[in-house]
Parts: structure tokens; C-alpha cells; sequence
């Protein structure tokens, strides 16, 4: 369809975009969605070099991008319910004991 | 300029817009809604990809069930207070976006395209074949990603349990 | 090429315009079909000129007109869904082979079920939006009990498509036109005159999971006996208590586009989509073997009232379900399709596989 490049670089921008959600944003639960988007954007660039390539690797690893994805996605709401629960607050500034 | 190729950049354009939303709106719902978008979008992708049977389970999957699980917690945790976009931070992201972008890019125009896509079969990206590799070369990793999933969800369940008042 | 869009746009139109009549039909079917087995009148109130047909000029003219004059004006994952279900078999118009059946996925049944997951944001905005406790609170309900049933009703389909091999829904019509006896392994040979001259319909052989998927799909509509979300005599109207005049009616629409769509997807997983008994491309082929050929044109209308029987069977059979059962509590719904439903869905996957490796 479209030469490889296109999909490539709207994969690389969505990736961009997602790391900058992960290092501004000041709510946890919007920082697990950049991540989300960065295994999206990732995903992207499997599948067209899948296509492109013609191998069936790269919607076999797609595969288990997505059920990792959603396996840490579970568990990483889980945590942030548990963590809320304590500190009544969702700010990652809120959270930094571990900091030394 | 044909129609798949205004189609292409007319998908492009609002996936872009849909993860800038996600990255940059204030309320957390309008968020995860920006991502159902920009999930469904990608899907569209797969399947123009031929890869039907990944873009179909993108959107059960990812669409349907992660992402009706995040909007349960946000509803569930109800933040009210909004954070307030810090003018120093959000342009220093921006900055950097940027850089990364403009590492990221060039990248690939510099690169030769591997000349035209493959000359793929019928059946190429449907669920016999995904099955055929899931099932032959990729079963070992099958079989630990389900005892990942089992591990996730008695992690989750465990820590999303209430904590009884120690007595 | 032109041609080719406008038949798909053709066939999306019909569909689109059956389904939204139907549903239409339906809300007039539940209040009558109600009250008689209510024994009671029922709405008759509303008439032209003396003329009140039964109730219809009120439920079919009057109630919509009433929700449109309120005040706002905001369905479409069931509509959507009824593209992947055929219904017909190939009608051959000129050189034209045109495949009955909006979209021709070979994904077929995964998109239902993707559709059906999609269903679920409209509950969960809808209460979101209200600003409720309570809408909310049945709205979580709500989509709980969704995502629970569409883990019991996937299951449930996996032995149908292990049967059939294939995940394209007409592929799948079509394999139920066989009889019986050719599926039949040698070892079950003695079974031969019992059922072997039955077509391959789905309900024949996988009982269970026709039982399991019925249920699950009923579930997945949130009508009664699951429909505590909604909850009329109990949370008010539940997730749509603040949505009135045409919203509520786009929720209303919705609802009945589901239960045609879930008797729509019944239908061709287990009732064998629209295939008439012993009716072949070209005319009855009986088991006994006396043949009567029909032309092309006979058949496919053939087909296409079985089909819209079928469909309007399983309709009307869930409005019967509607009046008849009492519901369930929440906890008894979330017991019975995890508990319940999940580990009898995944035994008959099991049998299912080892019928099939034995058979062959």
C-alpha cells in the first residue's frame, strides 16, 4: 500500500508523543495510557514490516505485546487503586518515599 | 493522489490527533476516550495491513476490555482535582518531543524502503496462519504468556482487595 | 466497480432498514405480547379517527413522537453488527455471484463479539455522563455483567466453530446444509437412522453450547431475567434514569437492535442461518431421495423467509423470556457466568475436541 516509511514514521511520532505523556502528566492513570500508546505505536511498526516482509513473526509478536500489555495494564490499575487508597492522590510527586 | 493514499494520511492525521489529546487533555475520561480513538484508528491500520485477525482482536482486546477497565478505575477513584499544566514543564516537554521526533525520523527517510511489499497469499495474516505460528513455532511463549496472564490476574485480585483493620 | 459498491451499499441499506423496522415492530410486539400474557389490554389509547390497530398507532406513532417533542435530541454497535451476518446464500444474477451477507469477513463471528465488547462503552459513558450515584452504580453493573457474559459466550461459540471449522459466519450457514450422516465417524455409525437425516444444523450438534450461547447473548442484552442494571422496579430505570425524550429513545432503539442482533447471531450458529431443510442450490433434495427442483429465484426467497422466521422465532422468543421469568439478583448473575456457565463452556470446548480427534 503505502511505501514502509509512512508507517514507520507515524509509528516513531505516536511513540514520541507517548513518552512525552509519561514524563509531564501529573495523574498516574494518564501516564499508564502514554504507555499504552507507546505498545500501540510499537505494534504499528510490527504489523507494516509484517506486511511488508511477509512473515507471520510480526503479528505472532504483536500477539503477545497485547496480552502483555493487558496482563500490566491489570495489574498496574491494581496498584494504583492500592497506592490511591493510602495517599488519597494519584500525583507521582506524591509518591516518592523511595527517593533518596 | 488516490484514495488509499488520502485515506492513509486522512487515518494518520487523526491518530496523531487522538495521542496529542490523549498526551495533552486536562480530564482524565476525555483521555482514555482519545485512546479508545486512537486504539480503533490503529486497528483500522492492521487490518489495511492484512492482518485481520490481530486488528479484530486489537479492538476485543485492547478497545473492548483494557480500556473499559481503565475508565472503571478512573470512575472508581473519581479524581476531582485536576492538575493544573505547569508552563515550565509542559514546553520542556515539548522540547522534547521534538528532539526524540526529530531523532526518530529522519531515521527512516534516510533508510531504503525494501522496495515493494511482499507478494502475500490469501491467507496471509488470517487466523489459520496466525494459529499455524502461534500453535508450531511459538508455542513455548503461548504457553508462559497464559501462565502470565494467570499471575496478573491473582496479582490484581490481591492487590485490589480491601485491607481488613488489623485487630 | 461502481456496480460493486452500489450492491454492498444496496445490501448495507436493507439490512440497516430491516433491522431498524424490526426493531420498531418489537417495542410493539413486547407491550402487546406483555399484556396478553399479562391478561390485560394493554396501550390502546392513541387512535386516527377511531381507528386504534391494536395498540400499534400508539407504539409505533405516538410514543416516538412523544420522545422526539421532548426536550433533546444523542445504537449503533448492534446496527454495525448485523453486517457480518448473512442471509442468504449466493444469488447468481447474470454472471454476478453476489454473496448474501453485507461484509464478507473471514473473521466473520470475532467481529460480532468485538461489536459486542464496543456495546459496552455505551453503558459506561451513559452513566458516566448523568452525574448520578445511582446511574452510575448501575451503570458499573451494567458493564460488569457485559464483559462477564461476552468470556461465557465467546467460549460457547468456540465449540460451534470447532464443528465448522471456520470463523466466517457464512461458511458456517452454509456447512449446516449437510445432513447429518456424512458427518457422521464410523464408530457413531449405529446412530444413522436416528439422526442421521437431519441437516448439521448447529442446535444438533453442540445442545450445550446453543443453551450457553442463548443465555450469554440474553445476558449481553441486559433484559430480563438479567437485567438488573436497568433494574425497573429498583434503581428507577438504572444507568438511564437522567436520559429522556430522544436519548432515551436511541437507548430504547438500541436495546431492541440487540435482541434482533443476538437472534440474528443465534440463528446462524445453531439454527443454520437460512437454510431451509433439504433445500440445495437448485431445489429440495430429500433424504429419501425423491429430488424437486426449483428455479434460482424460488430458492433464494425460500431462504430468505427462513431466515427472517428464524429470526423473528428467537425475537419473539426472548420477549416471551422478558414476561415470564423473574430476575436475577446481581450476585446470582455474576455467580452463574463465571461459576456456572465459564466452566461448562470450557468442558464442552473439551468434549467438543474429543469428539473431533476421535472422529477422525
Amino acid at each position: 500500500m503505502m511505501p514502509l516509511n509512512y508507517y514507520l514514521i507515524l509509528s516513531a511520532v505516536v511513540f514520541a508523543i507517548g513518552v512525552v505523556g509519561v514524563l509531564i502528566r501529573r495523574n498516574l492513570i494518564v501516564v499508564l495510557m502514554s504507555i499504552e500508546l507507546m505498545l500501540n505505536a510499537v505494534n504499528l511498526t510490527f504489523i507494516a514490516f509484517s506486511r511488508y516482509l511477509g512473515s507471520m513473526v510480526g503479528q505472532v509478536a504483536v500477539f503477545f505485546v497485547m496480552a502483555v500489555a493487558a496482563a500490566e495494564a491489570v495489574v498496574g490499575l491494581a496498584i494504583i487503586i492500592s497506592v490511591f487508597r493510602q495517599r488519597q492522590s494519584l500525583d507521582p510527586q506524591d509518591m516518592q518515599i523511595l527517593k533518596w | 493522489m488516490d484514495l488509499s493514499t488520502l485515506i492513509f494520511f486522512l487515518l494518520a492525521g487523526l491518530l496523531v490527533i487522538s495521542s496529542l489529546l490523549v498526551v495533552f487533555l486536562r480530564d482524565v475520561v476525555h483521555c482514555a476516550l482519545a485512546l479508545v480513538a486512537a486504539l480503533l484508528i490503529i486497528a483500522i491500520f492492521f487490518v489495511s495491513l492484512h492482518a485481520p485477525m490481530v486488528g479484530i482482536l486489537q479492538i476485543m482486546v485492547y478497545a473492548g476490555a483494557v480500556m473499559v477497565l481503565f475508565l472503571f478505575v478512573i470512575m472508581f477513584l473519581n479524581p476531582t482535582v485536576l492538575e493544573r499544566p505547569r508552563a515550565l514543564w509542559w514546553s520542556a516537554a515539548g522540547i522534547l518531543a521534538l528532539l526524540l521526533g526529530g531523532l526518530l525520523v529522519p531515521l527512516f527517510f534516510n533508510h531504503e524502503p525494501p522496495g515493494d511489499p511482499v507478494a502475500s497469499t490469501e491467507l496471509f495474516g488470517s487466523p489459520e496462519m496466525l494459529a499455524k505460528s502461534l500453535f508450531g513455532d511459538f508455542v513455548l511463549p503461548f504457553e508462559i504468556a497464559s501462565v502470565l496472564l494467570l499471575v496478573a490476574i491473582v496479582g490484581a485480585v490481591v492487590l485490589g482487595k480491601r485491607e481488613r483493620s488489623a485487630p | 466497480m461502481i456496480v460493486d459498491v452500489a450492491i454492498v451499499a444496496l445490501k448495507a441499506f436493507l439490512v440497516v432498514f430491516m433491522v431498524l423496522n424490526l426493531a420498531g415492530i418489537l417495542g410493539w410486539v413486547e407491550r402487546k405480547g406483555s399484556a396478553l400474557i399479562q391478561d390485560r389490554i394493554g396501550a390502546n389509547r392513541a387512535s386516527i379517527l377511531g381507528f386504534a390497530g391494536m395498540g400499534l398507532v400508539n407504539t409505533l406513532i405516538a410514543d416516538p413522537l412523544k420522545f422526539l417533542t421532548k426536550e433533546d435530541f444523542v445504537l449503533f454497535p448492534a446496527l454495525v453488527t448485523f453486517a457480518a451476518i448473512p442471509f442468504g446464500d449466493v444469488i447468481t444474477l447474470g454472471e454476478r455471484v453476489i454473496n448474501l451477507q453485507v461484509a464478507n469477513l473471514n473473521v466473520g463471528i470475532l467481529y460480532v463479539f468485538a461489536m459486542g465488547s464496543l456495546g459496552v462503552y455505551g453503558i459506561v459513558i451513559g452513566a458516566w455522563a448523568s452525574n448520578n450515584k445511582f446511574s452510575l452504580l448501575g451503570g458499573v453493573r451494567g458493564s460488569a455483567q457485559m464483559i462477564s457474559y461476552e468470556v461465557a459466550m465467546g467460549l460457547s461459540a468456540m465449540g460451534v466453530l470447532m464443528v465448522y471449522g471456520s470463523l466466517d459466519l457464512q461458511e458456517i450457514a452454509r456447512d449446516q446444509g449437510a445432513l447429518i450422516s456424512t458427518l457422521l465417524p464410523p464408530a457413531l455409525g449405529f446412530l444413522q437412522p436416528v439422526i442421521g437425516w437431519l441437516p448439521a444444523w448447529g442446535v444438533f450438534l453442540q445442545p450445550l453450547a446453543f443453551l450457553l450461547f442463548f443465555t450469554a447473548a440474553v445476558a449481553e442484552t441486559k433484559r430480563i431475567p438479567f437485567d438488573l442494571p436497568e433494574g425497573e422496579s429498583e434503581l428507577v430505570a438504572g444507568y438511564h434514569v437522567e436520559y429522556s425524550g430522544g436519548k432515551f429513545l436511541m437507548f430504547f432503539a438500541g436495546e431492541f437492535a440487540e435482541v434482533v442482533t443476538a437472534a440474528g447471531v443465534v440463528v446462524t450458529l445453531f439454527f443454520g442461518g437460512w437454510q431451509v431443510p433439504y433445500l440445495m442450490r437448485d431445489g429440495f433434495h430429500f433424504p429419501w431421495g425423491s429430488v424437486w427442483l426449483l428455479p434460482q429465484i424460488t430458492v433464494v426467497i425460500l431462504q430468505l423467509i427462513a431466515f427472517t422466521v428464524k429470526v423473528l422465532f428467537f425475537c419473539w422468543l426472548q420477549i416471551l423470556l422478558r414476561w415470564s421469568v423473574p430476575r436475577f439478583r446481581y450476585d446470582q448473575v455474576m455467580r452463574l457466568g463465571w461459576k456456572m456457565m465459564l466452566p461448562l463452556a470450557l468442558l464442552n470446548v473439551v468434549v467438543t475436541a474429543v469428539v473431533i480427534i476421535a472422529a477422525q
